[in-house]
């Protein structure tokens, strides 16, 4: 008996189609006669999209469009979304050499917005780009865009060529947030390098000024068919509309999280236990006495930082809970912070993995970011489960996390921008707290040793990644143990 | 100083993991870590009112009823209080839309004092029934109601979140009514032409008065607006995290017609052996029931179905002979066995007699040792809910545990009675939301497979006989 009718060909063999488990992410996936992936293969990731997405922010200038379009890129490509932003701002410069003065804004420099618009249409033409050759999901334009004019330009070019639009848009009025703003990142702008901060100030503030008359803010009513979130006082209040699809919803749910009230965020490790000391990985064993040093520093470098309002949180295995019990604050526990599941290597020394399981042992150094441990995690799984937690710390202020290595690097890799292929191999050593303080678009980080010794856990990678090596050569860069 | 003497002790302190739940906390005394959710933390702080907003037919109810059942299932303890149930306890037969005129004196000393009674009881819930969030389900349109509200939850220290629906399109009022308010006890006694035509006046006496909440003059009050079933959304003020949640959570949900499809895998080697856990392939009988699940998918002919299923083979084998795309979620992988993965029960018995029981004692709440409890596996489902929420037509071809998990949320069936819902294999069950609930239509595919449940047997007791403790052991080879 044959399957659905209108399938495709691949459903008169599809019994007789015999999974295999992929080595190195552990899916199992259809393996065709003539050895070949098929073509209706199945999705291994949760569909975000069906088309790509072009998130065009808007609202004048100070308004925390280039904060808002930088973070949120740096969220997508995080949870494995492909994204890139594309700020015309930085187009003008290439092509206008050295900013002379706000003039270059005036409505009536037909100078100055033939350039503008130029710059906008190579935007856009390196959008496409994006989209359409290099297999980006989502691009975010960001510009002003304050006029109708300027985002049917936009619309038109998204739909001739099959991209969703999306809009961001940012309004504010409050004298001090706008101040705030211009002071944090405008001022260190290539724009002003020549300028003291009066001058810049001043100009800057002209150059808001050129834009207001023409600026027609998205309307509940005249652009009822878009979809939009405008974001109104830095997130006092939100409206959106017509959210299409999963991305655009994983998106507002994200936008409206996020706050720019100061704060830090400490990241660190459970002191040393006892199965670092002895080289195993995993497990669930408790602290060392180096280890339960280490907490009781911890407990006082807590203490001397004078934290307003900090919250604690731990995974829920014995380690990191130890180390919290010792700060003597509050704490709550995540599972969603428990080590990265080793599967069958739980509790072995890297060179028992590499004696029993020569072959996992060398896949994972071929691609450490995606590869899963049989019957147990990859790193790319692990960011999926910790994607609540960050969350969470996006609501949040003051907060101390207390986990573990693979966790600790994936976490630090969302407020650092690294890659999926940096991000396994970030340094997190035993007894350091990094202390991470949001600074204009990017992320301060302070790193405090809190001298208490501890073995190193850092496995680099080795220079041969193949399945034929020696174990010499697979052990080269195993730290010491017992 | 004092802050480190009071805490001195605690580094000493010798941590022990609880039998049940598997979790580290401190030998002796008050514990500094929080354990409200055995898997993550949920951040509510004091309870919480949320009130409805909003003219007759909006949906009122049916958010109510749908957001406290989500808030349940997510482990936030939550409860509706419905005022017309209230006024119809007060008011034994209603006559017609009358009762509901603006000068009707006698009908507005009952309504407050019904409002009342609702309060108070509100009141009892939070502090007598250990209750979070509290759903008061009214119209709420004036804006001297809501101050009273407002007062009520100041003096107690609640936090408040106003939900209004704003509808003007006459076909979706139409619908709201044909689907729920027929068939309200207030109108068994009438026919569909006259109930409509009532419960068209009825709207009528509250619109004069209906003061909607104000972006300007409600700018401190936290709040979401939601227009036209969803097409637009205005969120004022979230102020915390089960506020957050509960806006994300309304912006996904639609009133889309539409069928959820839940079934698990074909039956497996494993099954057979009567071994849980695992990730074997079909056996030959699952693999027949592969091929019968294609053909009645096929007869369906359900529109633009999406096919969901967990990275386990099983599902996939399952789904590849349905021969349309799939998705594989690692989220719907099944309930992680830990030590126990791939024994037989009798196995458990003999090697982890007490796991055995307390897990018998709770089995909600047991965590395997390094493994999961059905707790975890809510918590680690909740984006599939979300999404399932987002969806449209959906087959999601999981495993009994998993499943056990979304039918108890879709069913809103309690932590207790969930580990024991029926999700026998080659049975597939077709959910489609319903008026204010799901309909569940089950289909047997006539396809033989082994019984894989196990119920609770009499005795849960740790010092309980090996046969007590097997007694309930489904057959296997």
């Amino acid at each position: 008996m044959n399957a659905t009718e209108d399938s495709t060909e691949q459903s008169g063999n599809s019994l007789t189609r015999e999974l295999t488990q992929n080595p190195l992410k552990k899916i199992w996936v259809p393996s065709s006669t003539n050895g070949l992936p098929d073509r209706h293969i199945s999705q291994r990731k949760v569909c975000m999209t069906n088309c790509p997405t072009l998130i065009v922010t808007v609202g004048l200038p100070a308004r925390g469009k280039t904060y808002i379009s930088k973070k949120l890129t740096r969220y997508l490509n995080w949870i494995d979304v492909p994204t890139k932003e594309f700020n015309v701002g930085q187009y003008r410069r290439e092509c206008v050499k050295i900013y002379k003065s706000f003039e270059f804004f005036r409505p009536d420099n037909e100078e100055g917005l033939k350039i503008r618009k130029q710059c906008a249409l190579a935007a856009l033409n390196d959008v496409r780009q994006f989209l359409t050759d290099e297999g980006g999901q989502v691009a975010v334009f960001d510009a002003t865009n304050t006029t109708r004019e300027r985002r049917e330009t936009i619309l038109r070019f998204a739909e001739q060529n099959g991209f969703k639009v999306f809009f961001v848009e940012s309004v504010c009025e409050d004298p001090d947030v706008i101040a705030e703003n211009i002071v944090q990142v405008k001022l260190g702008s290539p724009d002003y390098t020549h300028c003291n901060t009066e001058e810049a100030v001043a100009d800057f503030m002209k150059r808001i000024k050129c834009y207001e008359n023409s600026y027609q803010p998205l309307d509940e009513e005249l652009d009822r068919d878009l979809s939009f979130i405008k974001i109104i006082d830095v997130g006092r209040r939100y409206l959106v509309n017509r959210v299409q699809d999963h991305i655009q919803s994983r998106i507002v749910y994200y936008l409206m999280n996020i706050h720019i009230t100061p704060r830090s965020i400490y990241l660190c490790r459970h002191g040393e236990s006892d199965l670092n000391i002895k080289g195993r990985i995993g497990g669930d064993s408790g602290l060392s006495a180096r280890g339960k040093e280490f907490a009781k520093s911890l407990g006082q470098f807590i203490q001397s930082q004078n934290i307003h309002d900090l919250k604690v949180w731990t995974s829920q295995m014995k380690r990191t809970i130890q180390t919290a019990e010792a700060v003597g604050v509050p704490y709550e526990q995540w599972k969603a912070l428990n080590e990265i599941d080793a599967g069958v290597c739980e509790e072995l020394t890297y060179e028992e993995i590499q004696q029993r399981y020569p072959l996992e042992f060398a896949l994972r150094d071929q691609d450490k970011y995606r590869y899963r441990y049989p019957k147990g995690e990859s790193y790319e799984d692990l960011v999926q489960r910790l994607e609540p937690v960050i969350m969470e710390l996006e609501r949040q202020e003051n907060v101390l996390v207390i986990c573990h290595q693979a966790v600790m690097r994936c976490l630090l890799a969302y407020f650092l921008d690294k890659t999926a292929e940096e991000l396994p191999y970030l340094k997190c050593p035993l007894h350091t707290v990094l202390k991470l303080t949001p600074m204009a678009y990017g992320c301060k980080v302070e790193s405090v040793c809190l001298n208490v010794d501890a073995v190193n856990t850092h496995r680099d990678r080795p220079s041969n990644i193949d399945v034929s090596r020696l174990p010499e050569e697979a052990l080269l860069t195993v730290p010491d143990h017992h | 100083m004092t802050f480190c003497l009071l805490y001195a002790h605690s580094a000493q302190k010798e941590l022990t993991q609880t039998p049940l739940l598997k979790i580290w906390v401190p030998g002796m005394g008050s514990s500094l870590g929080q354990r409200r959710g055995s898997s993550r933390p949920q951040f509510t702080n004091c309870p919480t009112m949320i009130v409805m907003v909003g003219l007759p037919a909006r949906g009122k109810t049916y958010i109510s009823k749908k957001l406290t059942r989500y808030l349940n299932w997510i482990g936030v303890p939550t409860q509706v209080f419905n005022l017309g149930q209230y006024r119809r306890e007060v008011v034994e037969t209603y006559k017609n839309y009358e009762f509901f005129r603006p000068d009707n004196e006698e009908a507005l000393k009952i309504h407050r004092a019904c409002a009342s009674n609702a309060l108070k009881d509100i009141a009892n819930y939070f502090t007598k029934e250990q209750g979070q969030v509290a759903v008061f389900d009214a119209t709420n349109t004036t804006r001297e109601r809501r101050g009273v509200i407002i007062s009520f939850a100041k003096e107690r220290d609640y936090k408040v979140f106003f939900i209004e629906s704003v509808c003007d399109d006459p076909e979706i009022i139409e619908a709201n009514i044909m689907q729920v308010k027929l068939s309200s006890p207030d109108y068994e006694n009438y026919d569909k032409e006259a109930a409509l035509v009532d419960f068209l006046k009825r709207i009528d006496c509250y619109k004069m008065s209906y003061v909607p909440l104000d972006e300007e003059k409600d700018r401190h009050l936290s709040f979401i607006k939601i227009f036209n079933v969803g097409s637009r959304y205005l969120v004022n003020c979230v102020q915390d995290h089960i506020q957050s949640r509960i806006v994300y959570y309304l912006m996904n949900i639609h009133v889309t017609p539409r069928s959820i499809y839940l079934s698990r895998h074909g039956e497996s080697e494993l099954n057979l052996l009567g071994r849980i856990g695992g990730d074997s392939g079909l056996s030959s009988q699952g693999q027949k029931y592969a091929k019968a699940l294609a053909e009645f998918i096929r007869v369906q002919a359900i529109k633009n179905l999406k096919v969901w299923t967990s990275h386990m083979k099983r599902t996939i084998q399952t789904a590849e002979a349905l021969g349309v795309p799939y998705e594989q979620w690692k989220a719907l992988n099944e309930i992680d066995a830990g030590v126990c993965e791939e024994m037989m029960y009798e196995e458990i018995q003999a090697t982890h007699p007490e796991e055995f029981a307390l897990r018998d004692q709770d089995k909600y709440r047991y965590r395997y040792p390094k493994g999961e409890s059905y707790e975890d596996l809510v918590h680690r489902l909740e984006p599939v809910i979300m999404e399932l929420e987002r969806q449209e037509n959906v087959l999601v071809i999981c495993h009994q545990a998993v499943m056990r998990c979304l039918l108890a949320y879709f069913l809103d069936k309690s932590a207790d009675d969930l580990p024991h819902l029926k999700c026998p294999l080659h049975t597939v069950l077709k959910l489609t939301p319903l008026a204010y609930g799901c309909k569940v239509e089950s289909f047997y595919l006539n396809i033989q497979a082994v019984n894989t449940h196990r119920d609770r047997p009499t005795n849960v007791n740790i010092a309980r006989k090996t046969e007590e403790a097997l007694q309930t052991v489904p057959e296997h080879l």
